[in-house]
């Protein structure tokens, strides 16, 4: 259970994160989904105790982070994957962290070998290990605690596609039986297959947050028409929202039979009529996050 | 990979009770954090090098009554106070250098339990490196005993074990403050070898900080502790005057500063 509560962060004049208040329920999994620099990484270490707030408060499993005795016995966190001393093994850092959470030492083990980096990996010094390796490491120390909240920093950066697959098959699996988790990213794609539940913030915002249904089925439809222009005028004439796409392709919130009745009244040639799949909320996510940089551009 | 996934036990049901790691629990994991890296390993082992040279150096240079056990021991200090304080430094200056405060403070969000076991653990490597000291000492003052009956004088006080403990831990807290002070590694060192050096320059040098210097200059008023005699009030005065200028003061400003730095 994470609960945040009109969080804002302000560096001087500049406010990196704006009043952004949302909820993680135990069994889901979260998608924190915004563009670099949108506030995502300020948000997760206010919640983390490792930025103080201007404003607002947050709770992770009932009490504030700072307030948690052990926290790490009860939320898996992960950052920075890079933000390890690179003159330290692999199996180190987790030892130092087990006996910090006074966690028995056969865990490490055990989560070396979850993460594949167990047998010759964990004795090498993190200098050499890869992002992806790095990242692995990140995950099994955020697991090492036996937690039931996560929270994940762009886990999938410098993960392979199997690497990416696994871990959301963890990512699940940890929800599935209870556990609460919240992973950010730039990329859509990623915490899609994952998610039940999106936040997405642009600008220190949250600019949509519901479930991945909710957020999907605002896509509506595509169309290309031949004529788009005169397509779009009819459409908005019969009360539908349209926005144009940056391939002459409009979105429409309808459904196809209504865009075909339209259509045919105007005996338009359509080159294509789909509900959007997943690249609408690709499109709504660009959108959000474009009107919002505009409106911070401003 | 899916078979490994039950590895992941399930979160259970109902509310769990977790205790604070204690002090001496965070203290031990912070002196193994200062010889778990490169850095830290090859700095001990070049403390220990270089006093076991001194030790053989006074084998063949020293005069063979100058040859005791209290001389080879107090020359073996002179390597541990300059080298040793790095090793707090860097216990500090990693954490935000190498960014693993992410970590640290992730795990122990009470900063202030943070510093109070790096401070412990900085204590007890200054008690520890007495060990090797003794060591080679004991090992420099039985040859120099068989080799020549003038040398080899095994004549040693509880005072001046307590007196090197207490050198050894000041300078190793002097490091520490001085990382805390900075929070960056290249910064931290370079001060901490170039400013005590241009201060005592400055205050020998020029005739109206004589004063100054007899107070607030550590190489001097702990200069007292190398001599086999009691201190005097005013020695002590002397001493914890510049403990209180190169230790406490950047000790506290630095503590300050640690407890406000975001962790990024």
């Amino acid at each position: 259970m994470i609960s945040v509560t009109s969080l804002t962060k302000r560096y001087g004049a500049h406010t990196a994160v704006n009043d952004v208040s949302f909820e993680c329920a135990p069994g889901t999994v979260t998608g924190f989904l915004g563009p670099n620099g949108a506030g995502k990484s300020t948000t997760m270490r206010m919640i983390t105790g490792l930025t103080p707030p201007t404003a607002g408060a947050s709770t992770v499993a009932g009490k504030p982070y700072r307030q948690l005795p052990n926290p790490s016995r009860e939320v898996g966190v992960l950052l920075d994957a890079s933000a390890q001393h690179p003159g330290r093994t692999g199996r180190e850092v987790l030892t130092l962290s087990a006996r910090t959470q006074g966690v028995d030492s056969a865990r490490v083990d055990e989560l070396l070998s979850l993460v594949q980096l167990a047998g010759p990996a964990a004795g090498r010094r993190v200098r050499g290990y890869s992002l992806g390796m790095r990242q692995r490491l990140g995950i099994a120390h955020a697991f090492l605690g036996d937690p039931r909240v996560l929270i994940l920093d762009e886990p999938a950066n410098g993960l392979d596609p199997e690497g990416i697959f696994w871990m959301r098959g963890l990512l699940r699996d940890f929800a599935d039986r209870g556990g609460t988790v919240l992973l950010s990213s730039h990329l859509l794609r990623e915490v899609e297959a994952v998610a039940d539940r999106l936040v997405v913030i642009g600008g220190g915002r949250i600019v949509a947050n519901g479930t991945k249904e909710e957020l999907l089925a605002a896509g509506g439809v595509r169309v290309r028409a031949l004529d788009p222009g005169t397509l779009r005028t009819a459409l908005e004439r019969a009360g539908f929202a349209v926005t144009a796409g940056a391939d002459g392709a409009l979105s429409v919130q309808a459904e196809a039979e209504q865009v075909g009745q339209v259509a045919a009244s105007i005996s338009a040639v359509l080159l294509e009529l789909r509900p959007v799949d997943t690249g609408g909320l690709e499109e709504l996510f660009l959108t959000l996050t474009a009107g919002e940089a505009k409106e911070t551009a401003r | 990979m899916t078979a490994t996934l039950t590895q992941t036990r399930a979160p259970i049901a109902g509310p769990r009770t977790f205790t604070r790691p204690g002090l001496v629990r965070l203290t031990g994991i912070e002196l193994r954090k200062m010889a778990d890296t490169r850095a830290g390993l090859w700095l001990m082992i070049a403390t220990a090098l270089i006093s076991v040279a001194i030790v053989v150096i006074q084998l063949f240079a020293a005069d063979p009554p100058e040859q005791t056990f209290v001389n080879m021991f107090q020359t073996t200090l002179f390597p541990v106070a300059v080298l040793l304080p790095v090793l707090g430094i860097l216990s500090v200056t990693s954490e935000w250098t190498q960014r693993t405060a992410l970590t640290t403070f992730a795990l122990t969000p009470q900063r202030q339990r943070i510093v109070v076991a790096k401070a412990l653990a900085s204590v007890v490597l200054g008690l520890l490196a007495l060990v090797p000291s003794l060591a080679f000492a004991a090992i420099g003052n039985a040859i120099a005993g068989a080799l020549d009956p003038a040398a080899g004088s095994w004549s040693f006080g509880g005072l001046l074990l307590g007196y090197a403990a207490l050198f050894n831990v000041v300078n190793v807290l002097f490091g520490l403050a001085f990382g805390m002070l900075f929070m960056n590694s290249a910064v931290a060192i370079v001060l901490y070898f170039v400013v005590p050096t241009v201060w005592s320059l400055l205050t020998t040098m020029i005739s109206g900080l004589k004063t100054t210097s007899e107070w607030l200059d550590l190489s001097v008023t702990s200069t007292p502790l190398f001599e086999n005699a009691a201190l005097t009030g005013g020695e002590w005065a002397k001493l914890a005057a510049s403990i209180g200028l190169w230790v406490v003061l950047p000790g506290v400003v630095g503590l300050i500063r640690l407890l406000k730095r975001e962790v990024s």
